[in-house]
């Protein structure tokens, strides 16, 4: 393969003395080798995807007894809760009198699953608002995660917040019986 | 007659090829960022969010392994001061070699007490080495002492609030996320950020 020539030193005949000319050609095959070899290794040693991170700002802590909790029109609450095997129940208004079509009732994450429901309830509640006036008030929502529940389904469910674009949302921790039994129950 | 083959030139132009090959070098040198080796490495969930995890004034929680809790702080100085100040609370010595060591190391999980025989171990063993977690129950709760000494020190170096983000694994129980959530709540850190990975809009 390697070309490098080493002349042919004859024809001395000539009076002017004359620069050998030397071949231009180097052989860059192992050039190219090493250059390949480097760019393998920093693509290996590279993290390319940058983890992201997720803003989260949650209320504060006090424990003022006097204290009153904010009252909510209950037709703009819908609460979900998160149970153990990424069972996500939820249900619309109060749980003993839920508003019509938001009876508690099973739904999957993503797409096809929660997101849905939450593009309609979304709808239903702006329009609902508007009617009594005020199309400032979205909907609210209540995430509730049991302790059953995991990381990936409370990022899973902020997450789809962030894409609903859901006004008003918190987590919650108090569970009450019924949501307990709810969860375990079926 | 025999057909005569004819002699083509073995030897191809490799210039154009190397360009490439240099140019894509220059590139991957210019971004890279090395991965650091982590203590205990986590499955992050993964999410839609867009924005980037901060580069510097920032602690990082990483929970994983049935609540096990990982302290990582950016940032050698106040590493370094933050230590001091643990040090100096609960009363373990620490060499300046050290102090030198700790402000390099990747995050950590154990007691204050055995913090001394991880620094002096060597990287590699380190990341072997089976890290119980940093203590963080009510009685013993070293991981809020950490956490406000790191903000007190980056107050005091960088002059800016210090950021805090939960790194959770995937398949961690909700309620130990929230005992570090409440730990922090505590200290009235109500903003955070939780670090997760890259996904499409449409998953």
């Amino acid at each position: 393969m390697a070309e490098l020539n080493t002349g042919d030193g004859g024809g001395g005949k000539d009076k002017k003395v004359r620069s050998k000319k030397q071949n231009s050609k180097v052989d860059l095959t192992a050039m190219v080798d090493l250059a390949f070899l480097l760019i393998t290794f920093f693509m290996l040693t590279t993290t390319l995807s940058k983890p992201k991170a997720m803003e989260l700002g949650l209320p504060d802590k006090q424990d003022d007894p006097t204290d009153k909790p904010i009252k909510v029109d209950e037709n703009r609450t819908m609460t979900i809760l998160l149970g153990d095997n990424n069972k996500l129940v939820r249900y619309v208004g109060l749980l003993a009198t839920p508003v019509a079509g938001g009876a508690p009732k099973d739904f999957t994450y993503g797409k096809e699953g929660i997101r849905e429901e939450l593009m309609s309830r979304k709808a239903s509640v702006l329009a609902y608002s508007t009617a009594k006036g005020k199309p400032k008030n979205g909907m609210i929502v209540i995430i509730k995660p049991s302790k059953k529940s995991n990381y990936r389904n409370l990022i899973d469910i902020l997450d789809e917040m962030g894409i609903v674009e859901v006004p008003t949302y918190a987590i919650v921790n108090d569970f009450s019986p019924e949501e307990t039994k709810l969860l375990e129950g079926k | 007659m025999a057909v005569k083959t004819q002699k083509k030139a073995t030897s191809i132009d490799m210039t154009a090829m190397c360009d490439v090959a240099f140019l894509l070098l220059t590139f991957f040198i210019l971004t890279a960022t090395a991965k650091v080796p982590e203590a205990m490495p986590v499955d992050m969930p993964a999410s839609t969010v867009q924005s980037k995890l901060p580069e510097s004034n920032l602690a990082t929680l990483t929970i994983g392994n049935k609540g096990t809790v990982f302290f990582d702080l950016k940032g050698k100085e106040v590493r370094i001061q933050t230590l001091e100040k643990m040090a100096e609370k609960y009363g373990v010595e620490f060499t300046e070699e050290d102090k030198k060591e700790f402000s390099l190391m990747e995050g950590f999980g154990v007691d204050i007490a055995s913090l001394k025989s991880v620094i002096e171990m060597k990287s590699s063993q380190r990341l072997k080495a089976d890290q119980p977690g940093v203590p963080k129950d009510s009685l013993n709760n070293q991981l809020a002492e950490w956490l406000r000494f790191a903000r007190q020190a980056n107050i005091d170096i960088n002059d800016k609030e210090l950021e805090v983000a939960i790194k959770g694994d995937a398949k961690e129980e909700y309620p130990s996320i929230r005992k570090v959530m409440d730990i922090l709540q505590d200290q009235g850190v109500n903003s955070f950020s939780l670090v997760t990975g890259l996904r499409g809009k449409d998953f």
